[in-house]
């Protein structure tokens, strides 16, 4: 019964979160404020990770296709599935769960707890529409591009680690990048993408507004958030393959 | 003017607040005491609009509140003023923000005339020359002067404070008080104030509302204070020594 009524809360919250901004120009303020906190500023960790993580694929890869009768392009094909498909969207946006959708619980819970939403409700601000839409925005407009970002990082990152360990060619590694190029499964990848961004910003959204206590309370809520996140984004990347790809 | 009318408020089947019927007179600071858990905040928070009330009336200058239209609301949410207890300042915005934030919500005016608005309000709250500070950089006094600065920018008719001493030095605190009363009496605001503070009762209470277990038991002004006989009046305002020689000291002055 909990469950359910968490999830009526949730779809009530996001009936006040999808309604037309009080006023344009501080609208706009906050969208690229938040643009920055929630978009630019995750630049540097998708880089990292995605980087490291595709010369791991492309390692594994080529350590375990060690049988001369499969050819040695299949690391960069494989390499170049594994980081469209599922490492790029799902990996980096758990990634961005924890990072972003801690951060964003906390910001709002940390507001709730001191009162600052009640500020915003006493001078008639719709405070769900103020607060959460522009994190809504910022994160389904801007994950895509970042998620691109680390396909292109991924697939670079498996090259850089073919060159350095001299376990594959430069030139195999390249042809299994041609190899059966599908622009649909990018196309995949970003529709995924755009759903987990809305979940990464509206799941800890909802524990945020909602938390009742103090500093400790902001602080499970937090992890409840990322948790719930995670699940949530492992549980739809399971139906939208299914839906997608089947 | 503010009337309330036998409200009646409660929380998953405790009743809080059980028909309250007072009012607060425009140009007169209102204070509402009484202990932890008498029904203050739920009170205040219902003045304001932040709970429902389950039964009962809040009337502002006439319009039940929750009898507006979506206008009437917002309008009204125009006409209020709201500090509280821990100032509830943006902690990402700076001083001048926080103070700028109603107008850039509400007016239609150019940035120009916002910021004179916003210098002259803070000007009024003593404090010139922190408009670039964060929340985070000032003190507990100063936040609070920025919170009364944001809660007057727009020129409120009613001014809500929720325990606007707590935390504060005395000092501070007379400091804070004089500065709502001055505001209070300047702009003819209703102001109604949430307090423990009992030099706040002595000093600014034009009228003093005491609530016990979700009732009115009492009010009066803050000579009548000194003379009612109240039960339960007495033992919280005069549960000092220091307040019971002020009392005595007071009666027998004007017997």
């Amino acid at each position: 019964m909990a469950y359910l009524k968490h999830i009526g809360k949730y779809f009530i919250m996001l009936g006040q979160v999808f309604k037309k901004p009080q006023k344009g120009r501080v609208f706009k303020e906050a969208l690229f404020r938040e643009f920055e906190e929630l978009g630019i500023k995750s630049i540097g960790i998708v880089i990292f990770i995605s980087f490291f993580i595709g010369g791991v694929i492309a390692l594994q890869t080529a350590l375990n296709i060690e049988n001369p009768l499969i050819p040695k392009y299949l690391v960069g094909f494989a390499t170049k599935r594994s980081v469209i498909l599922e490492f790029a969207p799902t990996f980096c946006s758990i990634i961005l769960a924890g990072k972003v959708g801690s951060y964003i619980t906390s910001s709002i819970g940390s507001m709730r707890v001191s009162e600052q939403i009640d500020a915003l409700e006493v001078m008639g601000i719709n405070s769900l529409n103020y607060l959460v839409l522009p994190k809504v925005l910022a994160t389904v407009f801007f994950y895509p591009f970042l998620v691109i970002l680390a396909m292109f990082l991924g697939i670079f990152g498996g090259w850089v680690a073919g060159f350095t360990s001299s376990m594959f060619s430069e030139i195999d590694y390249t042809q299994g990048l041609q190899l059966d190029f599908n622009p649909f499964l990018v196309q995949y990848a970003l529709i995924k993408t755009v759903l987990f961004a809305f979940l990464i910003a509206t799941v800890p959204s909802y524990h945020g507004y909602y938390v009742k206590g103090g500093s400790i309370a902001v602080g499970k809520a937090s992890t409840q958030a990322v948790v719930w996140t995670i699940i949530l984004i492992v549980i739809s990347n399971y139906f939208l393959t299914q839906m997608l790809l089947t | 003017m503010i009337i309330v009318d036998k409200l009646y408020k409660g929380f998953n089947g405790i009743q809080v607040l059980k028909g309250i019927s007072t009012t607060f007179k425009p140009g007169k600071t209102s204070l509402i005491i009484g202990q932890s858990g008498s029904g203050k905040t739920v009170f205040l928070k219902s003045l304001i609009g932040l709970h429902l009330p389950e039964s009962g009336t809040i009337s502002f200058n006439g319009g039940i509140n929750t009898e507006f239209t979506t206008e009437q609301k917002r309008q009204w949410r125009k006409e209020i003023g709201m500090v509280f207890q821990g100032s509830a300042l943006f902690d990402s915005q700076t001083v001048q923000d926080n103070v700028m934030f109603p107008l850039k919500m509400f007016k239609k005016q150019s940035e120009e005339q916002m910021l004179e608005r916003v210098n002259f309000v803070l000007k009024r709250v003593n404090l010139e020359n922190s408009n670039s500070k964060f929340p985070a950089e000032l003190s507990g006094g100063m936040q609070k002067r920025v919170a009364i600065a944001r809660a007057i920018v727009m020129n409120p008719k009613y001014l809500f404070c929720d325990e606007p001493n707590s935390g504060l030095d005395p000092n501070t605190a007379i400091l804070i008080d004089n500065l709502i009363q001055e505001i209070t009496d300047e702009y003819k605001i209703t102001t109604v104030i949430n307090t423990h503070d009992m030099n706040s009762v002595m000093q600014i209470g034009d009228k003093i509302v005491f609530l016990k277990d979700g009732l009115k038991a009492w009010e009066g002004t803050n000579k009548e204070i000194f003379k009612t006989d109240n039960e339960a009046v007495v033992k919280f305002v005069y549960s000092s020594e220091l307040f019971k020689k002020v009392r005595l000291t007071y009666l027998n002055e004007t017997k």
